[in-house]
């Protein structure tokens, strides 16, 4: 049985191996979005293209644009002359925030009323005109308690201070949860076409007169998955430390346990959709509708938090959520075992669930 | 040249044929359930996931308040922390207690209120008022904590002081979202990344597996042209697609109140001129790989992924490296999005939609010409 077990393995992965386009897809696609994604991918607001719009002649408005001009997160500072302009720039997006300091801003300023400027922001892209605001208002508050202070005030200080990341930089965050999403969805597509592809080709009906056990036959699909995706999991996890020089301060032993359990709880989700479906095209539309949803659901691209509360409860069986918590844990914060421990069990479990319905849905083929 | 060759470069376009194909093509969509399942019920499964899943309002988060100080000043503070709605607070008297939480991911941040607070609140010189640690592994997170607690905190200190108001004040005014309901902006551009995994992805199987089955030979060895083949394949998709999308639009309006400011005979050019290059990538990578599982791939790390992080939707463009942002020239997706955020938002920018609605056409353009390119190559040899 052990060498009948070897022969199908061996055989899976030259299936999956012998062919050179399948072998490129398989390996450069994930890190060349690897490196892509990272740097792409970033909630700082930068580079954006603000309009001014003056109708104060005064010493005020032109200080807080000379500060707007030498600001970080200004890429372009465009002058207009009337409202309607200003309105046309954000409709058309050419800007993201556009400023209005009225005709009596420098004279209230002077007079130590207090001035107000309008702020126009483009609501279409609600999260980076809010971050655009606030970067505006430090400006603005920068300038108003300089002008306090020589009034006599100071302003009380808290310290903020971030912990595992102090400069909060996104691409700590995005980089070992890259490596766990990509790896996810070659492990989920090499194995949800596997048993499909023999349907389709008919192959699948040898296999099934063959001697070989369901159990076999699952084990034999498994194995060359289970290393493909680890592989390349632990292949973009070295990248994060090597090339993006992210902090690893956990433990490799564990996290590269936690890869193959999570693997495996996606190789077990693969077959049992594979094992379901008769073509190819059906296990591909199956992955993708399995596929999306795990992403979106795991805290990858916004925190669970923000979810519903019905949908953290299904977010649950999304044995990326536990792999995410698991990966950036140990890059940062050296998470402990038991908290290692606490996260990896549930993906035990799913990998139990999807690889024990997928041998029972083969066996029951086989009948 | 074939005699064949020679005919078809001849007669390209031939209306009865053309007709012919595409009906084959539809009745071939409309018997596949799976077809039917991924073009009208897919997208509205993956819209409400979008639309749930995807959220940037940041609301309830953990939040530890240690309170090192008993007095009254201290713990009127800490009340003000359990007051806002955006913190849910875990009380603590030693920060310890929290710190485990903040390793596990229990709470976000803590807040700590230090022994002699009442002495730094009497004067400046003793150092910052409180401390405000975060959870630095989220940035997005751990910048929200930082910025609210701190607000908190002024506020707190400015209805202590009997309020000073700041000098200059900048009000903003959101426009086309005043309530800045990220739901509402990030459904516009969900239905972009959705269109874009399931155009491109429907297309490049559908073409891969008559070329994996050996089926595009024999329509080939016909007096069909690739002309021929490539619309008859496309209409059909073409004319679920837009069924597709108009559907996501209709039930983004009904369902998840997003309000159309523009006209539905915008939203219909945009979505047809979308679609083009949309297919068009479908029909290049199935030609390219005439494998339906390399071909699920490319499709899936070259439409969805870029389409879900390149085009805008949640990163914006102009804060990317500069590599990157011309990288994002050729994304589809990025001039789909921005349209359909004002559409949806906005009204009709034609001024937006025209430029936009170009570049989409001109990305379709190149994809069509290098598939017909390799697809002509492959029947010469």
């Amino acid at each position: 049985m052990i060498t009948r077990l070897a022969a199908q393995i061996v055989k899976e992965l030259l299936s999956l191996l012998r062919d050179p386009k399948s072998r490129l897809t398989l390996i450069v696609p994930p890190l060349m979005q690897l490196f892509v994604f990272s740097f792409a991918a970033t909630l700082e607001v930068t580079n954006v293209s603000v309009a001014v719009l003056n109708d104060d002649a005064g010493r005020w408005s032109r200080e807080m644009i000379q500060r707007l001009e030498g600001a970080e997160f200004v890429g372009r500072l465009v002058y207009v002359e009337t409202p309607a302009e200003l309105g046309t720039l954000i409709d058309r997006r050419e800007a993201l925030a556009a400023v209005h300091f009225p005709a009596d801003f420098s004279r209230d300023v002077g007079r130590g009323q207090p001035a107000s400027a309008q702020v126009l922001l483009d609501g279409r892209r609600a999260n980076s005109s809010q971050i655009t605001f606030g970067y505006l208002n430090a400006i603005a508050a920068g300038l108003g308690a300089e002008l306090v202070q020589a009034t006599g005030f100071g302003l009380p200080e808290v310290a903020v201070r971030h912990w595992f990341n102090p400069n909060l930089i996104y691409r700590w965050f995005l980089v070992p949860s890259l490596s766990g999403m990509l790896a996810m969805l070659m492990a989920l597509v090499v194995t949800a076409l596997s048993i499909a592809r023999e349907r389709e080709l008919g192959t699948f009906d040898q296999l099934l007169v063959s001697p070989a056990q369901p159990l076999e036959i699952i084990i034999g699909k498994t194995v060359p998955a289970l290393l493909i995706g680890t592989v390349l999991g632990s292949v973009m996890i070295s990248a994060g430390v090597l090339a993006f020089r992210i902090p690893f301060t956990g433990s490799v032993l564990w996290l590269l346990m936690s890869l193959m359990l999570f693997i495996l709880s996606i190789v077990g989700i693969g077959l049992m959709v594979s094992s379901v479906c008769r073509t190819q095209q059906h296990a591909i539309l199956g992955t993708f509708s399995l596929a999306i949803p795990i992403v979106l659901i795991s805290g990858f691209t916004t925190p669970i938090e923000n979810m519903p509360d019905w949908l953290q409860l299904i977010a649950r069986a999304s044995p990326l959520k536990y792999y995410l918590i698991i990966v950036r844990g140990t890059f940062l914060k050296a998470l402990p075992a038991a908290e290692i421990f606490a996260n990896a069990w549930p993906m035990a479990l799913i990998a139990v669930v999807t690889l024990t319905s997928a041998i029972v849905i083969v066996k029951r083929k086989l009948q | 040249m074939s005699a064949v060759q020679i005919e078809t470069a001849q007669r390209s376009l031939d209306r009865g044929r053309l007709f012919a194909l595409v009906r084959k093509e539809t009745l071939q969509v409309v018997r596949d359930p799976a077809a039917i399942l991924i073009a009208f019920v897919l997208p509205i499964v993956l819209l409400f996931l979008f639309a749930f899943a995807v959220s940037l309002d940041v609301r309830d988060v953990k939040l530890g308040v240690v309170l090192e100080s008993d007095a009254v000043q201290a713990q009127s503070l800490a009340a003000a922390f359990s007051a806002t709605r955006y913190f849910v607070v875990t009380p603590a008297r030693d920060r310890r207690e929290i710190e485990p939480q903040l390793i596990s991911g229990d709470v976000h941040g803590m807040v700590v209120i230090p022994q002699d607070f009442d002495l730094r609140l009497a004067s400046a010189e003793r150092g910052p008022l409180v401390q405000i640690i975060t959870d630095g592994t989220q940035p997005n997170t751990a910048s929200f904590v930082g910025g609210y607690a701190e607000g908190v905190v002024t506020g707190w200190l400015a209805g202590q002081r009997g309020g000073t108001r700041a000098l200059l004040r900048l009000e903003p005014r959101y426009w086309f979202n005043a309530e800045l309901a990220s739901r509402r902006a990030l459904i516009p551009g969900a239905i972009a990344i959705v269109m874009a995994m399931i155009g491109t992805l429907l297309t490049a199987l559908v073409v891969a597996r008559e070329w994996e089955r050996g089926t595009m030979e024999a329509l080939m060895s016909t007096p069909v042209s690739i002309l021929e083949i490539f619309l008859g394949k496309l209409l059909p998709y073409f004319g679920l697609g837009l069924i597709a999308t108009l559907g996501c639009g209709l039930a983004a309006i009904v369902l998840f109140d997003v309000p159309l400011r523009g006209s539905w005979l915008a939203l219909l050019l945009l979505t047809c001129t979308f679609l083009v290059p949309a297919l068009g990538q479908g029909l290049l990578i199935s030609a390219l790989a005439r494998n339906q599982f390399v071909a699920a791939q490319v499709a899936l790390i070259t439409a969805f992924l870029p389409a879900l992080l390149l085009s805008g939707f949640l990163f914006e463009v102009d804060s990317m490296p500069f590599l990157i942002r011309a990288l994002t020239q050729i994304v589809a997706a990025r001039y789909f999005v921005a349209s359909l955020q004002t559409v949806f938002l906005a009204g009709d920018v034609w001024g937006l939609f025209v430029p936009n609605m170009l570049a989409m056409l001109a990305i379709g353009a190149v994809f069509f010409t290098i598939a017909a390119r390799k697809t002509h190559k492959s029947l010469d040899t």
